[in-house]
């Protein structure tokens, strides 16, 4: 079943970064994917998103107008997005920088202070794998391990980011509300 | 070797870098840039040129020098910089030389934006610079499609000696898919006799050149020439037919419109609705042998182009039917791409 994801959140906050390892890690599941970033005005300086699905059938349209999992860091994506996410389908977002206010009740939101939890964590840019952690956790994306060898690869030899990434993405994994 | 991920443009160097082309001239331009990007990067280490020309004008002018000389060259831009390229297009069309252009086009006319866009159709097709001259034209619809129709583009390029150009949008441009090299054949150089290279005066000298100031002369070579267009009209179609058997509704779609129609067909079918899919993946020739039992066939109510511009391939889809079928147009402009709603809230209005 297409499993299709949206990123979403200010340029710099690595949005582009943490796609790109669940895509990653989906090629090395030996899935079909596709990756799609927003290009242009939107990535200097402005809201970045990237749509990624992942399916065990070739990918029919990349672009993703509905998604089935939402990863929000910013709030004017959250405006954007929140109404389009599909019926049943979850919300990741980082509530030390989005006041979350939805009426929708068919979909799951979960926040996590992710910004506030790099900085205290000595992680700073790490906001978006924190994210990531805590999405994998409550989703059924991909497993913790595989994110965990994407990173590695997408890292190529540099020990303190690798490092740092599986701080980051533990401390989002094991995050409780 | 196993698949790797890579962006639209990177993989279209990549390719390229495989079918033999060591020497790139090009100018930047959003959404292409990645590609130059990446030949920037590789071609000195294999022995190349990349060459960061100071205006398309020129990047193509520097590809006719290249093709003269019998190795493979080639060129890329977007919309607004194939404009520029197109005087340099017409004198390559005219010299009878191999080469390939890329359009990663994006929206216009003018200056236009920089999302994707298929409003070049009618330029790559009808007419890529002045005179008569064709391209043949390439349109992949998958990252996996650019590496084999770049190897492709190169091989067409040479039999007929003409340029040949893939026409690509932003957003496969930047899109990253898994791609693998697996089955990109070694590439093993042509005879060039007729190439303007070193001989050691083994042999008489070529002369490369599109001026013929005596018309018999001049009518002479567009007929030659045409007689290769229109071999390669009678072999060079390619497209894929998808659920096309039982159709009573055939979407034709190129490039990324064809995504979308696939993901939009997907969705009708389980509603019932028998709808399917020609996907042109040779703009020139246009595949009108894809239409040959179509245009026919009782069961077939209608046809419908999805298109990201104001109607251009829906005109040769017309005369590939002979007008025996209505062919109606699903389309948006500007850098937008229609969405499987909209093209799945189409059918199924057309299937009242």
């Amino acid at each position: 079943m297409l499993k299709d994801i949206l990123f979403a959140g200010f340029g710099g906050q690595g949005i582009q970064f943490c796609s790109k390892v669940v895509a990653n890690a989906a090629l090395l599941e030996n899935k079909e994917l596709s990756w799609l970033p927003s290009y242009g005005p939107e990535m200097r300086g402005g809201t970045s998103n990237c749509a990624v699905c992942i399916d065990d059938e070739p990918i029919a349209s990349p672009l993703v107008s509905s998604p089935r999992y939402l990863m929000v860091l910013n709030a004017p994506s959250y405006d954007k997005f929140i109404n389009l996410v599909q019926p049943g389908g979850t919300v990741i977002y980082d509530s030390s920088l989005i006041n979350a206010d939805t009426e929708r009740s068919d979909i799951d939101v979960f926040g996590i202070p992710a910004t506030r939890m790099a900085n205290d964590n000595d992680l700073k840019g790490g906001a978006n794998i924190i994210a990531l952690g805590y999405m994998i956790k409550k989703t059924d994306i991909l497993s913790l391990d595989i994110i965990k060898t994407s990173i590695e690869k997408m890292s190529k030899g540099r020990q303190q980011l690798i490092a740092n990434n599986f701080r980051a993405l533990q401390l989002g994994y094991e995050y409780s509300e | 070797m196993s698949k790797v991920l890579m962006k639209g443009n990177e993989a279209i160097g990549e390719a390229a870098i495989y079918a033999g082309c060591k020497h790139f001239f090009g100018y930047p331009i959003t959404p292409q840039t990645e590609l130059s990007a990446y030949m920037s990067k590789k071609l000195p280490k294999i022995g190349g040129t990349f060459l960061q020309a100071e205006s398309e004008v020129a990047a193509i002018n520097m590809v006719m020098g290249a093709a003269s000389a019998g190795i493979r060259a080639m060129t890329s831009s977007s919309s607004p910089g194939i404009s520029l390229k197109t005087e340099g297009i017409s004198y390559i069309a005219g010299c009878d030389l191999p080469c390939l252009i890329i359009n990663v086009q994006r929206g216009g006319p003018g200056l236009g934006g920089i999302q994707p866009s298929q409003s070049d159709y009618n330029q790559a097709t009808k007419a890529p610079g002045h005179g008569d001259l064709h391209l043949a034209v390439f349109a992949p619809a998958s990252v996996q499609e650019m590496v084999s129709f770049v190897c492709d583009a190169f091989d067409t390029a040479e039999k007929y000696r003409m340029p040949a150009m893939l026409l690509a949008d932003g957003l496969l441009g930047q899109m990253m898919e898994p791609v693998s090299f697996d089955d990109v054949k070694a590439y093993t150089p042509a005879e060039k006799p007729w190439a303007a290279n070193g001989h050691k005066n083994r042999r008489p000298h070529n002369i490369i050149n599109s001026l013929y100031l005596k018309p018999e002369e001049l009518e002479r070579t567009n007929f030659e020439r045409f007689e290769r267009y229109a071999d390669l009209c009678k072999n060079g179609q390619r497209y894929e037919a998808y659920m096309t058997e039982d159709a009573e509704h055939i979407i034709v779609a190129f490039g990324i419109a064809s995504r979308v129609a696939k993901s939009a067909i997907s969705e009708a079918r389980k509603q019932g609705v028998k709808v399917g899919l020609i996907r042109p993946q040779t703009l020139y020739p246009f595949p009108v042998s894809a239409f040959d039992t179509i245009k026919d066939d009782p069961k077939v109510k209608r046809i419908m182009s999805v298109e990201l511009n104001m109607g251009q391939m829906i005109n040769d889809i017309k005369l590939a039917v002979e007008c025996k079928k209505p062919v109606e147009l699903i389309n948006r402009t500007g850098g937008i791409v229609p969405s499987v709603k909209e093209v799945y809230d189409r059918i199924m209005e057309a299937n009242k």
